[in-house]
């Protein structure tokens, strides 16, 4: 079979194309992803010839997962649809969520601020003018419960987007869950909690990679007893990508950070099964259609090799590599926003046909500003149109079989693993990071991204092509500057309220933790109901791990 | 032969989203200039410090998390209240384009909106700060 189609490639090759091309060439000399991997003119049965169907692809719900992690994928349940989602104050943006709910969300995302995630108050000085603005601010316990209220916490699913602020956090989550009279063991949702690729990429760190990986672990040991259907991870390749790197990069730099949290988890005594089935993933998707579902794809099975083969985990559920996807910030134009609908719903439709178990589609405003109420139910009724309308959640991995899907597929999946490698032999993810190797990795595609968009190497709709006059979107929303105001006053009252006596022995209690072994979350969760605030905790925390500092 | 042009790229804030920072630094240096990367998270205080004791022309500031209003005017007074008002201050980010001319009035002398190309920034610094 094989000879025939070389054959007869040779000879289609020889006479039909050559006959075309030497009339009217292609449109360039060559053809490449984002990734750098050379496309052919054509992918044929001969590009995937070495596979082997049940080793390779399998079928879903079963190792290595090529095909989906679960049988029935949408034909059962349609993906979990869940808009990142917080601004201003709790007030603010609990009425954003039961809007949100209101027109069909299946889940809740959300967003802080910065203070909020770097432990800082909304009084403290380095949260001057960034209160509220990208996300929620949250300073207490009672700002947590304004911003739950009247939401269901059993049934209803929260993704948190927070890091090395995840663990207090999380505790005023079940602290406000105690309240509405639903026990931990039965809330269900995800911290980002990956502190690793805030070095890499995202920013938020707080304090030096070690004392972070202590606390990450602690909250692995602390989610198996006392929030078990919670996933305590979000290994998030987002980032990375947003920041610059390619499609290969991003599956490569993730998957070795999911290393180096098992890897720790281990160390600390935790079980690799135990820990492995609450892990979960979060990867961006850009504009590259084939490639995007080619890499999650090539990254499902890679997990589920890594799972098997170097951790040796004993549990099918474990080699699951289950995540999140958004839509590609970076590719959003504040030229011709109108635009950005259209790529949203290209790169939604290829993270649905990649198989991604929930999905952010990002809205058309974004280059201005966090996005109005009206962007935000266009960017949902996008994923509700792919998911009732388009016909493709009625298939499981329509994709899989197509030559040059599963030929990309073997390309994404062989090139990560040279880069593991790579990162490995540095001593893993960590020393990749410290020694500034990932940093400089995103930094020099980015800039390349950068170079061929000016270079017209690569058009942008709007950008460096079609461009045209146009009045400035206008109609954004904008977070009114009172909230600063309003947040510290709100902080000061609950300061006076409080026990502080409680609050001081609390804090006293989380220092002797950080200073010893204990684990850090039941102190935090008693330092939390005793109202201490977000940077008070922050603070006792510093106090002992130290601060980490970017050099560059 | 000629001085080059010096510049300051700075992140005032907490954003950390430093990607645009990074790529204009890198053009900056690729097109002659010696250009100075602050890191993210730095206040206003500790950019204009740096601008002041590197010598810089020109500061150019990034911000993505919506904190310009605030943070971009600062430095352009606290360099005034140092006898630095020389030291030209330009910006770039997620900015709604309603807030430009508060900014502009404030002293921050140009505001670079997303997609806009490294030659225009390049460009602006060179028509902008007087070479000796």
């Amino acid at each position: 079979m094989s000879d025939r189609i070389r054959e007869e490639l040779e000879r289609w090759e020889k006479t039909t194309l050559n006959k075309a091309v030497s009339k009217s060439p292609e449109r360039q000399p060559s053809f490449q992803t984002t990734s750098h991997i050379a496309l052919k003119n054509l992918s044929t049965p001969l590009d995937v010839e070495d596979a082997d169907y049940c080793r390779d692809l399998g079928f879903p719900g079963e190792f290595p997962f090529t095909r989906g992690v679960q049988p029935t994928m949408y034909r059962g349940r349609f993906w979990t649809m869940r808009q990142y989602a917080g601004f201003a104050t709790a007030e603010e943006t609990n009425n954003r969520y039961k809007y949100l709910l209101n027109q069909g969300q299946t889940g809740l995302s959300v967003a802080f601020d910065l203070p909020t995630q770097i432990g800082y108050d909304s009084d403290h000085p380095l949260s001057d003018g960034e209160v509220g603005k990208v996300g929620v601010a949250i300073d207490t316990l009672q700002d947590m419960e304004i911003l739950f209220d009247g939401i269901p916490m059993d049934k209803v699913s929260t993704s948190m987007t927070i890091n090395s602020t995840a663990a207090i956090l999380m505790a005023m989550y079940i602290a406000v869950a105690e309240k509405q009279g639903v026990k931990s063991d039965l809330l269900q949702g995800t911290i980002q909690n990956d502190v690793l690729k805030e070095y890499a990429a995202r920013g938020t760190y707080i304090f030096p990679p070690h004392e972070s990986m202590r606390i990450v672990t602690n909250i692995f040991a602390f989610c198996k007893n006392r929030v078990p259907r919670w996933n305590s991870i979000s290994v998030s390749g987002y980032h990375m990508r947003e920041a610059g790197c390619t499609a290969v990069q991003e599956v490569a730099f993730t998957l070795a950070d999911g290393v180096a949290y098992l890897e720790a988890a281990i160390q600390a005594g935790l079980d690799v099964d135990t820990v492995a089935s609450r892990i979960t993933f979060f990867f961006c998707c850009h504009n590259n259609f084939i490639e995007e579902v080619a890499k999650f794809r090539a990254a499902r099975r890679l997990w589920a090799t890594i799972m098997k083969e170097r951790f040796k985990a004993k549990k099918e559920e474990s080699c699951m590599l289950r995540f999140h996807t958004q839509t590609a910030g970076c590719s959003l134009t504040a030229q011709q926003p109108d635009n950005n609908v259209v790529r949203v719903a290209f790169q939604a439709m290829a993270a649905v046909l990649g198989g991604t178990q929930s999905l952010h589609t990002n809205s058309r405003d974004e280059a201005y500003a966090l996005p109005t109420e009206d962007s935000v139910r266009l960017a949902l009724r996008t994923q509700q149109i792919i998911a009732y309308e388009s016909g493709v959640a009625d298939m499981v991995d329509p994709l899989g079989g197509s030559y040059v899907v599963e030929a990309l597929t073997n390309e994404i999946e062989g090139k990560a693993i040279e880069y593991i490698k790579k990162i490995e032999a540095m001593g893993g993810a960590i020393q990749a990071i410290e020694s500034g190797y990932i940093q400089k990795e995103i930094g020099e595609s980015a800039y390349q991204y950068q170079k061929e968009i000016e270079a017209k190497k690569r058009i942008v709709v709007g950008i460096n092509r079609f461009q045209m006059e146009e009045k400035p979107l206008t109609d954004i929303l904008r977070i009114r500057p009172e909230v600063e105001e309003y947040q510290k006053e709100k902080l000061s009252r609950v300061k006076k309220e409080r026990d502080n006596a409680k609050v001081k022995e609390t804090l006293a209690l989380l220092k002797k933790a950080a200073r010893g072994t204990d684990n850090v979350v039941p102190p935090i969760l008693d330092a939390v109901k005793a109202y201490a605030s977000l940077g008070e905790i922050s603070d006792a925390l510093r106090e002992v791990f130290g601060e980490y500092r970017q050099s560059n | 032969m000629a001085r080059k042009i010096r510049v300051l790229i700075a992140k005032p804030g907490l954003d950390g989203h430093d990607r645009g920072a990074k790529v204009i630094a890198r053009a900056l240096r690729d097109a002659g200039m010696e250009v100075i990367y602050t890191g993210i998270r730095q206040t206003p205080e500790q950019i204009a410090s740096a601008a002041i004791q590197e010598g810089v022309d020109i500061v150019g500031l990034s911000s993505l998390s919506g904190a310009h209003n605030r943070l971009f005017p600062k430095v352009v007074q606290i360099l005034r209240e140092r006898g630095a008002a020389d030291i030209l201050v330009f910006g770039g980010g997620i900015i709604p384009v309603n807030d430009i001319p508060a900014l502009k009035e404030s002293g921050v002398r140009e505001i670079f909106l997303p997609g806009a190309s490294t030659e225009d920034i390049i460009q602006y610094i060179r028509d902008n700060v007087k070479e000796s």
